[in-house]
C-alpha cells in the first residue's frame, strides 16, 4: 500500500470505530444513567418512576429497624429538611451507622418507601460523597433562613 | 530534627531538578556539550536528596514520630511494623513524596543505562524529566508538604485506616507509580524526538524497553489491586468500574497500545507520528489519574481528602504538559512521517487495527469516567454511569480484538500470502469452536452465547499463543529458534487468553447468596454444603473480632474450614470484613461476615466463583511476557558494566 492509502485507511478504521463507540455509547448512556435526587424533590413526589436513581443523606438516629434474624430492615434518611423511609434487603456496609452519611440505588415503592437494592456507605472517617455533602450544604442555609421567618417547611421546594 | 532533613533535602531536590531540567536542554540546543554532561550529574544529585528526603519520612514513620501532622494522622503506637512503613504511601502527602521518588528513581536509570544514547537525546530526555519533577517538586512543596509539623505533638497517632493494613496493599502503590511514572520515560524521548525532529528505527529501539518496564509494572500493579479489591473491600466483585480504577486502567490501554505501535516503528519505521501521540497520551492520562484521585472531582472508593488549591495545581501542572506537548506535536510531528508503503494484510494492519480499538476502548473508559462531570456541568444533574454500560461497551472493541490477534501474531511484515496462514491456523481455528464449545459443557453443563464466544475467544489465543513457542521447540536442528522478544509476545498474549478463560467463566458460573446463618445452619450453593459451625470471640494487635467458623462439604465429603471475621478496630473504632476463602486453581470459596442481625443470626455473603484466578494469574503472565521481550538480545546493550 502507498503511505497515502495507508493514512485513508487508518483514518476510515479511526472513523468507522469511534462512529460504532459514539452511537453505542449513545444509546447505551441513557439506560445506565442514574440520577441523584434530594430527598426532598423525592418527598415531594418529583422523581423518575420507570427506572431506579441514587439518593442520599444522613442516617437518622434511631430509624434503624430490624426484623430480628432477618436480613429485612428498614432506616430513615434525611437531607435535614425532609426524611425519607428506605427499605432494604441484604448485607450493609460496614461503614453503614446511625448519624453517618449513606447512598442507596434503587426505586420509590407505591407505599411511599425508596426500596434500595443497594447501599452505599463512605469509606473513611473523613469522606462524604460529593453529592451528599452538597445537598446537605443547601439544607442548612434553607435552615437558618427558616428560623428567621419560620418558611420552607418539608414538601414546599 | 529528621524530620526538617527531609523536608530541607526536598527543597535542595528541587534546586538540582531545576538545573536538571534547564541546563542539558539549553545545552543541546546550543550544542554545548559541558552544559549537556550536567544532565547526569544533576539527575544523580537530584535522586540522592530525594531519597534522603524520603528516608526522613519513612524513619518518621518508624519512630513513631507523632509531632510531623502526617505520621500522627495516619499511624498509631500499636500498628504492626510493616504497616508502619507501608503507611507513609497511604495517603496524599506521602505518596506523592513516593512518585517523586520513582520518577528520580526512573531518571537514574535512563541515566545509568543509555550509555550507547547519542548525547543531545540523553540530555534532553534527562531535561524533560527534570522539568517534570519540578512540577512535582513544586507541588509537594507548596501544597502538600509530608513534613509540617504538628505542635504539640500527638501522644498516640490517629491508625492507617484498616482497610489499608493489608500485605497487598502495602505493595499495589509502589506497582502501580513504578508503572504510572515509568510512562514518563516514553513522554520525555517523545518530546526529545519532536525537540530535534529526529526519530528514527532506533530511537523505537531505544524507548521500547523502558515502555515495556513500565508497563509490565502497571499491569501487575492494577492486578494487585484488584485482587485487593477482592478480597479486602469485601464483597467478592473484582472490578468494579470506579473511576479511579478506570484512571489506572486508562493508560494501560494506552500504554498497551504504544508497546504494539512502537514495535511497528522499530521493525519498519511507520506509525512515527501516531507512536509520539501515544506516547504523550498514556503519560496524560497518568496524570488525568493523579489529578481524578487528588482532587476529589470524583466519586470514588479511592477518593482522598478534598482540597481545593491541590486540584487546582495538578490541573494547571496536567494543562501545561498537554496542551505544551499537543502543541510541540502539532508543530514538528507532520516532518517526521515517513514514505514506506505495506500491504493489506500484513502485519502492519494487524497492528493499526490493535492500536484503533484500544484507543477506542480507552476513549469509552474515558468518556464512562468523565460523563457525570460533563452533565453536571452542562446542566446540573448528578448522574453516576453504572458498571453494566462499561461491561457492554467495553465489550464492544475488545471481542474484534481478542480474535484478531491470533490472526496478527502469525501474519508477516510488509506482506502476508493467505494460503500458508490459512495452513498454519486451521487447526486452532476449528480447535478453539469445539473445545470452547465442548468444554463449559463438560465441566458446568451449560453454554450459551457470550460464553461461548469467551470461550472460544479464550481457547484461539492460547492456542495461537503457544504454536510459535511449540514449533521453536520441536525445530530442527541449525534451524534459528524463537527470539526473546517474539517469546515474550506469546507469553504475554497467553497470559491475555488466561484472563478471558477467568473472566468468562466467573461471570457465568460464579454464584452468590446472601442469607442469615445461625450456628449449626446449613446452605446449600452450588452443589456444596455451608455449615456455620460456630461464632467466636478472637483478639488481634489492634482489633477485636467476631469470627464465624464455617466447614464447607461437597456430597458429605469435607473440603474445606474457612474463618471470616467481623472486625472491630480500637484506634478508629472502625468496623472491617477479612473474608474467609478457600482458594484452589479452579475456584474460590468465599464467606464473608454482614452484621449481627439478632437472635444469633448474622449476614453471611457466600459465593462460588470458579476460575477467578485465571484473572490475576493471566495479568501476572501477561506481565511475565513483558519481561521476557524485554531480555531480548537488540535491547542488551553491551557496554553496561556494574
Amino acid at each position: 500500500m502507498k503511505p497515502r492509502q495507508q493514512r485513508m485507511l487508518a483514518v476510515g478504521l479511526a472513523a468507522l470505530g469511534i462512529a460504532i463507540a459514539a452511537s453505542l455509547t449513545l444509546r447505551a448512556f441513557k439506560d445506565n444513567m442514574m440520577f441523584f435526587i434530594d430527598i426532598s424533590v423525592v418527598v415531594a413526589g418529583d422523581h423518575p418512576t420507570e427506572r431506579t436513581f441514587r439518593i442520599g443523606g444522613l442516617v437518622v438516629d434511631g430509624s434503624v429497624e430490624r426484623r430480628e434474624g432477618s436480613l429485612e430492615m428498614s432506616f430513615r434518611v434525611t437531607d435535614l429538611k425532609c426524611e425519607l423511609g428506605v427499605r432494604y434487603t441484604g448485607v450493609l456496609p460496614d461503614l453503614f451507622r446511625e448519624g453517618q452519611g449513606v447512598v442507596a440505588h434503587g426505586s420509590m415503592a407505591d407505599d411511599g418507601v425508596f426500596v434500595a437494592d443497594k447501599i452505599l456507605a463512605k469509606h473513611d472517617e473523613n469522606y462524604m460523597a460529593p453529592e451528599v455533602a452538597a445537598s446537605l450544604a443547601k439544607h442548612v442555609e434553607d435552615q437558618t433562613a427558616s428560623l428567621q421567618d419560620g418558611a420552607a417547611e418539608c414538601g414546599s421546594i | 530534627m529528621i524530620p526538617e532533613i527531609g523536608h530541607f533535602a526536598l527543597i535542595l531536590a528541587l534546586c538540582l531538578a531545576l538545573c536538571q531540567g534547564i541546563l542539558p536542554l539549553v545545552g543541546a540546543h546550543r550544542d554545548d556539550a559541558a552544559m549537556m554532561s550536567i544532565a547526569r550529574s544533576a539527575a544523580a544529585g537530584q535522586f540522592l536528596f530525594v531519597s534522603i528526603s524520603f528516608g526522613c519520612l519513612i524513619w518518621a514513620f518508624i519512630h513513631d514520630d507523632f509531632s510531623v501532622l502526617y505520621v500522627a494522622n495516619h499511624s498509631q503506637l500499636s500498628l504492626p511494623g510493616i504497616y508502619k512503613v507501608s503507611a507513609t504511601w497511604s495517603a496524599h502527602e506521602g505518596s506523592l513524596l513516593m512518585w517523586i521518588f520513582i520518577l528520580a528513581a526512573w531518571t537514574m536509570a535512563v541515566a545509568r543505562f543509555s550509555s550507547d544514547l547519542p548525547m543531545k537525546l540523553l540530555a534532553r530526555v534527562i531535561g524533560v524529566l527534570g522539568l517534570l519533577s519540578v512540577g512535582f517538586l513544586l507541588f509537594a512543596l507548596l501544597t502538600s508538604n509530608p513534613f509540617e509539623r504538628l505542635v504539640p505533638a500527638a501522644i498516640d497517632g490517629a491508625d492507617l485506616n484498616p482497610l489499608l493494613q493489608d500485605p497487598g496493599l502495602a505493595i499495589h502503590p509502589p506497582l502501580l507509580y513504578v508503572g504510572y511514572v515509568g510512562f514518563s520515560v516514553a513522554f520525555a524521548f517523545a518530546i526529545a524526538a519532536m525537540i530535534s525532529g529526529e526519530l528514527d528505527r532506533q530511537w523505537a529501539r531505544w524507548t521500547r524497553p523502558w515502555t515495556i518496564v513500565a508497563w509490565l509494572f502497571l499491569t501487575m500493579g492494577i492486578a494487585l489491586g484488584s485482587w485487593w479489591a477482592y478480597y479486602e473491600l469485601g464483597w467478592g466483585g473484582w472490578w468494579f468500574w470506579d473511576a479511579v480504577e478506570n484512571a489506572s486502567f486508562m493508560p494501560w490501554l494506552v500504554g498497551t497500545a504504544l508497546i504494539h505501535s512502537l514495535a511497528v516503528t522499530e521493525r519498519r519505521g511507520l506509525f512515527k507520528s501516531w507512536t509520539l501521540l501515544l506516547a504523550i497520551s498514556v503519560f496524560s492520562l497518568s496524570l488525568l489519574g493523579t489529578f481524578l484521585v487528588r482532587s476529589g472531582i470524583i466519586v470514588s472508593v479511592h477518593a482522598f481528602a478534598t482540597d481545593p488549591t491541590r486540584g487546582f495545581f495538578i490541573l494547571a501542572f496536567l494543562s501545561i504538559v498537554i496542551i505544551g506537548a499537543l502543541v510541540l506535536y502539532a508543530w514538528r510531528a507532520p516532518a517526521l512521517d515517513s514514505d514506506v508503503g505495506f500491504g493489506l494484510f500484513s502485519r502492519e494492519t494487524f497492528l493499526l487495527l490493535n492500536n484503533v480499538l484500544l484507543v477506542v476502548a480507552a476513549t469509552l473508559v474515558l468518556l464512562g469516567t468523565l460523563a457525570p462531570l460533563i452533565v453536571e456541568m452542562l446542566n446540573g444533574d448528578k448522574i453516576s454511569i453504572g458498571p453494566p454500560w462499561f461491561e457492554v461497551a467495553f465489550l464492544v472493541p475488545m471481542i474484534p480484538l481478542i480474535f484478531l490477534m491470533g490472526l496478527g501474531m502469525h501474519t508477516a511484515w510488509r506482506q502476508q500470502s493467505t494460503t500458508p496462514i490459512i495452513k498454519l491456523l486451521r487447526i486452532p481455528a476449528i480447535g478453539a469452536v469445539v473445545v470452547g464449545i465442548v468444554l463449559p459443557l463438560l465441566f458446568y453443563g451449560r453454554v450459551g452465547l457470550m460464553l461461548a464466544v469467551g470461550c472460544i475467544a479464550a481457547v484461539w489465543i492460547v492456542a495461537t499463543s503457544l504454536l510459535q513457542p511449540w514449533r521453536s521447540w520441536r525445530r530442527k536442528e541449525g534451524e534459528a529458534g524463537i527470539t526473546r522478544s517474539a517469546l515474550g509476545m506469546s507469553i504475554a498474549h497467553l497470559g491475555m487468553g488466561l484472563f478471558v478463560i477467568g473472566v468468562t467463566v466467573v461471570s457465568a458460573f460464579g454464584v452468590e447468596s446472601d442469607r442469615a446463618m445461625r450456628e449449626g445452619e446449613i446452605i446449600e450453593l452450588a452443589g456444596m454444603q455451608f455449615e456455620m459451625r460456630e461464632f467466636r470471640e478472637v483478639k488481634g494487635p489492634n482489633y477485636d473480632a467476631i469470627e464465624g467458623v464455617v466447614e464447607i462439604r461437597k456430597d458429605g465429603k469435607y473440603l474445606a474450614t474457612v474463618r471470616p471475621q467481623k472486625r472491630q478496630y480500637l484506634v478508629q473504632t472502625s468496623l472491617m470484613t477479612e473474608a474467609g476463602i478457600h482458594p484452589s486453581w479452579n475456584k474460590d470459596l468465599f464467606v464473608a461476615l454482614g452484621e449481627d442481625l439478632g437472635g444469633g443470626a448474622w449476614s453471611v455473603r457466600i459465593q462460588y466463583k470458579p476460575m477467578i484466578r485465571f484473572i490475576w494469574i493471566g495479568a501476572f503472565v501477561m506481565a511475565l511476557g513483558g519481561l521476557v521481550a524485554v531480555t531480548d538480545r537488540r535491547y542488551r546493550r553491551k557496554d553496561v558494566t556494574p
